[in-house]
């Protein structure tokens, strides 16, 4: 019956209307026998949003992934898609399409039967099927190699295959399982953008899973930041990015220095923090009086080679010169440092010293779980 | 409700009130009101057959969702329907037999002989398979396999056909072990059955007399598994690591025993050393050799195995050697090991999984080989030819003969076993998807020649074995007259051209085409099951996976004599009353071929990437049509294999089918063997070289007919050749 129903809809002429569904998780868990894989997740995915689902491998972010699909059904909690409770939906029942990390094409297919597949085991008359598969191999600038097997384009082309036999049903959600591991760095760049100009074009709902913080960072609404089967923390970029909700977020989204220092009064929003006998002003972002961990940005920590008296001071130890930037290792009193300087022409050698400041608007940030 | 549940439970009802019921009396003509409604379990059940009648329970029960779409408990009442009907007529078929009530609890309750019935029809089978899915799509819309009742179909038909065709012979022959000639539990005369003399009796240690026939058994088993490694081995290093200029001819004589009929080699060397055969001729009249008998026995049956399961033995090197990493041995001979230190401490022991693999399997076919024994064992006794007389001959005695199978099956199933424990999968290790750039160490020079004087000479004898088949099939007498001739094919497949058309008066038309037509029918079926079977073990997660693989692979470790002595003793009877017919023969074929259709649909799936499925399931596809659309053209591979192996051993298959055979369903093998037993040896070779031919050319057929993958890819893939997948069990 749900396959008559789908027919239906694909041939209503408005089908193509559809709005873009929310996904939501409800106190979802995954067990494989004794191993949890997803531990108790809740999260909501607004319409017309793309979320990452961040995280290193084996965090249970392709887990979380695949029970949206259907291709795992959960073991404890609830799924809902638009507001309709999925849970117990195989996979074929569900509005849903996937990229994956393989592209999975079909082999013994062209590339045109590839993306007309979904319509056409869905009972939609072949001509149909394709003059749909072409219309979506036109906006993803595939048009003219339709004839070709999938063996015979580039990784970058069977990506976009892929994602065009993805779009062809018009799902309510869409899901990329790591779409750009397979491509080189240069095309990943541009292949990242690609996916998400389509995405805010036809305005999609798209779950997408990366272990590629810049990447996470670069197309994404929100991330979900994933960590031994449980959510770390959730945010915008910038929110992961500016205010880590612990150390594992500090450490994994960009790079950080873990530094300790001193909470030494609250006023108001901020503290008046000291960091090795420098003072800062901080959110206090609920910490209390007392040693606090505080990640500082690379690029947030300033070195001058006018050394002054009673500041930081430290020795550089190491210096890497990458064009664009220098990287130094600092030797200081408050541990080693890894510093980022932009735009400067001559790097400091080593064994010079160096007096150390923070930035005070952006960069460096008090851990509250730490 | 879908329309297929529904379809199924119509099923079920047409089975019951329309189909007849019971099978019919071979003599009886049917009338073709027979054949609907007055045949029928209803209509039986009206007239006196009281036991049918509760049947219609289970079938009303099934009726309820259909009438109560809205009824929450769609699920539960499927379920219940479907197993409560699988019961009663599971139950009411083994309570009540031919000769009235079968238990002796139901006699002393109802009186003797109480109600009679013969075996069941296709009404009983209709109803019981639409049961059957009725029970599987419950279970599905109760949420097992993920709500998808193609797949937990599937599942039930796979594990009820498995219980009936293997687990109930089995479990017949074990009961049957245990009985007396009267049918009544009798421990004491299976001690004094197993026990026996001529079983264990080690007479031939200390005196002069014969050792019993299962130390006979193990002792050929041991000769030929060693012999066959070694063998096997030598070819195997010579074709992959030597620059042997006739590499290709030894590729084609591993392929040669699987095409050949068992016995035929067998024959081969009584032509060859008879006593009038033809090298025994020679040294007769050049040397003065006397004539002797030697060939029939120890010696005759060890060389005929030999010559025949080397082979495999080959086959299995040929992957293991080949799947060393000549990396390993590179880095061996950069820290200064000399070639014969790195093949004696690298080389040899990588291989160990593949010694111990090709000695299990040496040992394993040689249990269960029969035609071979059969030909020439003369007084040499081995199990598999004991249980055949046992039945067959003058003792007809059915228990005897499942003590025999008992011990030979104990021995086949201790050699699986500790294939299976010992090795586990280690066989399919091949090369990895790294490239790996290294060169394979060249042989060392003494291993490289023992390898050639062990393999040459042999590989000389095979083709001479095989030079005097053809040589036979065409000459008038082998050993006393070389006149040719073409004699024996007229005999066997003469044509006349008569007034009413062609007639086939050869005598050998009849046993080739049942042989044709069983081995064409049973192909498909065994390709269909083996492969489904395969995708549900690889792609599917469900309870008691573990115990499913086992049933699947059992019928594979069941020496093919024991499959015939079993199905003899559990299909004579009703409730499923099938002996004497071509369908018993193919059912044998499908379960016994079926675990390489599994094996070779393994491989080829784990090859293909899970995900393919996956994006067919989300893009809205059933498991069905994912099945059919996506997972079988890429097994392509797998099904060749698996319809030229089933096909090609339904025609070369003697130990099972000599059992199932009769005058109207005579088979190619069993109809050669009674050639060789009345000394027709000309025809019996003649018909062998005509059933190779006819082999060949199928094997051709069903790959033109199934087609290559196409894949789309610029070079040729190496897939693996059907040959090579098909050798290992």
């Amino acid at each position: 019956m749900n396959k008559m129903s789908s027919v239906h809809s694909l041939s209503r002429p408005g089908a193509s209307k559809k709005q873009a569904a929310s996904v939501e998780f409800r106190n979802v868990t995954k067990r494989y026998g004794n191993v949890t894989a997803v531990d108790n997740v809740s999260f909501t995915i607004a319409p017309g949003q793309l979320v990452t689902l961040l995280g290193p491998s084996g965090c249970g972010k392709t887990t979380t992934l695949r029970m949206i699909a259907g291709l795992e059904m959960a073991s404890e909690g609830q799924i809902l898609i638009g507001d309709r409770d999925v849970t117990n939906l195989s996979a074929a029942d569900r509005d849903v399409s996937m990229v994956f990390q393989s592209y999975a094409l079909f082999p013994h297919m062209s590339v045109l039967e590839n993306v007309a597949y979904g319509p056409t085991v869905q009972g939609v008359p072949k001509k149909d099927a394709y003059a749909m598969a072409m219309e979506k191999l036109d906006i993803i600038g595939l048009k003219g190699l339709e004839k070709r097997a999938p063996s015979e384009l580039s990784g970058g082309q069977q990506q976009r295959v892929a994602v065009a036999r993805a779009l062809v049903l018009e799902p309510q959600v869409l899901l990329f399982d790591e779409p750009l591991s397979n491509l080189d760095a240069k095309l990943r760049r541009r292949v990242r953008e690609d996916i998400r100009e389509l995405q805010q074009n036809l305005n999609l709902t798209v779950a997408y899973v990366t272990h590629d913080q810049e990447e996470a960072l670069a197309v994404s609404d929100h991330i979900i930041v994933m960590s031994n089967a449980r959510i770390a923390q959730t945010g915008t970029p910038h929110e992961l990015y500016e205010e880590p909700a612990n150390l594992f977020v500090a450490d994994f989204i960009g790079d950080a220095n873990i530094i300790t220092g001193d909470v030494a009064s609250i006023a108001g929003p901020t503290a008046q923090v000291k960091i090795g006998g420098l003072n800062l002003q901080l959110p206090h972002r609920g910490a209390s009086q007392g040693p606090v961990k505080l990640a500082a940005r690379p690029d947030a920590i300033f070195l001058d080679e006018a050394v002054q008296a009673g500041g930081l001071v430290g020795t550089v130890r190491k210096t890497s010169y990458l064009g664009t930037q220098v990287e130094y290792d600092v030797e200081s009193p408050i541990g080693n440092l890894f510093v980022v300087q932009y735009g400067r022409k001559d790097a400091i050698a080593p064994g010079t010293p160096v007096s150390i400041s923070f930035a005070t608007q952006r960069g460096v940030a008090i851990i509250p779980d730490a | 409700m879908s329309r297929a549940t529904l379809g199924w439970i119509v099923l079920s009802w047409v089975g019951f009130a329309l189909l007849p019921w019971y099978g019919f009396e071979r003599s009886a003509s049917p009338t073709i009101a027979d054949y609907f409604v007055s045949g029928s379990a209803l209509v039986h059940g009206m007239r006196g057959a009281w036991w049918l009648l509760p049947i219609l329970v289970p079938l009303g029960m099934a009726l309820v969702p259909v009438l109560r779409p809205s009824h929450g408990q769609k699920g539960n009442w499927l379920v219940a329907s479907g197993l409560l009907g699988l019961a009663l007529i599971v139950l009411q078929g083994f309570a009540i037999g031919l000769n009235g009530w079968t238990l002796d609890i139901l006699r002393g309750l109802f009186g003797e002989p109480g109600p009679s019935q013969a075996g069941m029809g296709y009404g009983a089978a209709l109803t019981s398979a639409a049961l059957l899915i009725v029970l599987c799509h419950g279970l599905a819309a109760r949420g097992w396999c993920r709500g998808d009742a193609f797949i937990t179909s599937s599942i039930g038909a796979v594990v009820a056909l498995i219980i009936v065709f293997v687990f109930f012979p089995v479990s017949t022959i074990l009961a049957s072990a245990f009985a007396d000639n009267s049918g009544n539990f009798a421990p004491s005369e299976f001690i004094a059955k197993f026990m026996d003399r001529s079983i264990w009796g080690l007479d031939c240690l200390t005196s002069n007399l014969r050792c019993g026939v299962a130390w006979n058994t193990l002792f050929l088993g041991l000769l030929v598994a060693f012999g066959t490694t070694a063998l096997g081995l030598a070819f195997a290093l010579i074709a992959t690591r030597t620059e042997f200029r006739y590499k290709k001819l030894l590729r084609v004589m591993s392929v040669l025993p699987i095409i050949t009929p068992p016995f035929v080699i067998g024959l081969a060397l009584i032509l060859l050393f008879g006593r009038s055969g033809a090298l025994s001729n020679l040294l007769w009249e050049w040397f003065g050799v006397p004539r002797s008998r030697w060939i029939y026995g120890l010696p005759g049956v060890f060389i005929a195995q030999l010559l025949a399961f080397t082979p495999i033995a080959f086959l299995v090197f040929i992957g293991v050697v080949q799947g060393i990493s000549p990396t390993l041995e590179e880095a061996s001979q950069t820290l200064r090991a000399k070639s014969w230190t790195t093949f004696w401490t690298v080389t040899l022991p990588l291989m160990r999984p593949g010694l111990a693999n090709a000695f299990l399997l040496g040992f394993v076919e040689s249990l269960a080989d029969f035609g071979n024994p059969l030909v020439l064992a003369g007084n040499y006794e081995v199990l598999s030819t004991k249980i055949f007389f046992a039945v067959v001959g003058a003792q007809q005695d059915q228990g005897r003969a499942a003590v025999l199978s008992i011990i030979l099956l104990a021995f086949t199933l201790g050699a699986f076993w500790m294939q299976h424990t010992w090795l586990g999968k280690k066989v399919y290790t091949t090369v990895t998807g790294k490239g790996d750039a290294g060169i394979p160490l060249p042989l060392p020079q003494r291993v490289a020649l023992a390898s050639y004087f062990t393999a040459i000479p042999w590989a000389v004898f095979t083709l001479a074995v095989y030079a005097i088949i053809v040589v036979g099939a065409f000459v008038r007498s082998m050993g006393r007259d070389y006149t040719p001739t073409f004699e024996h094919f007229l005999t066997a497949f003469r044509v006349e051209r008569t007034e009413w058309g062609l007639h086939f008066s050869g005598s050998a038309w009849d046993s080739f085409f049942a042989t044709v037509k069983v081995a064409a029918l049973s192909a498909p079926l065994t390709a269909a099951i083996g492969l489904l079977t395969a995708y549900l073990l690889t792609r599917q997660r469900f309870a008691g996976q573990r115990s499913f693989e086992f049933g699947t692979l059992l019928s594979f470790a069941i020496p093919g004599t024991v499959v015939g002595v079993s199905y003899i003793l559990a299909f004579n009877v009703p409730p499923i009353e099938i002996t004497g017919t071509g369908f018993i023969l193919v059912m044998c074929f499908v379960f016994r071929n079926m675990p390489v259709g599994v094996r070779s649909g393994i491989a080829t799936l784990s090859q293909i990437d899970k995900s393919l499925d996956e994006a067919s399931l989300t893009l809205g596809a059933r498991s069905s049509t994912t099945m059919r659309r996506v997972v079988l053209p890429l097994l392509r591979p797998a099904i060749v294999a698996s319809l030229v192996y089933s096909f090609v051993r339904a025609m070369t298959a003697v130990s099972a089918v000599i059992f199932l055979v009769t005058a109207e369903y005579n088979m190619a093998t069993t109809y050669i063997v009674g050639r060789v037993e009345a000394g027709e040896f000309g025809l019996a070779i003649a018909y062998s070289t005509a059933l190779i031919l006819v082999m060949l050319l199928a094997i051709v057929a069903i790959q033109l007919m199934v087609g290559e993958r196409r894949l789309g890819r610029r070079s040729a893939s190496a897939a693996p050749s059907p040959v090579a997948v098909q050798a290992v069990p």
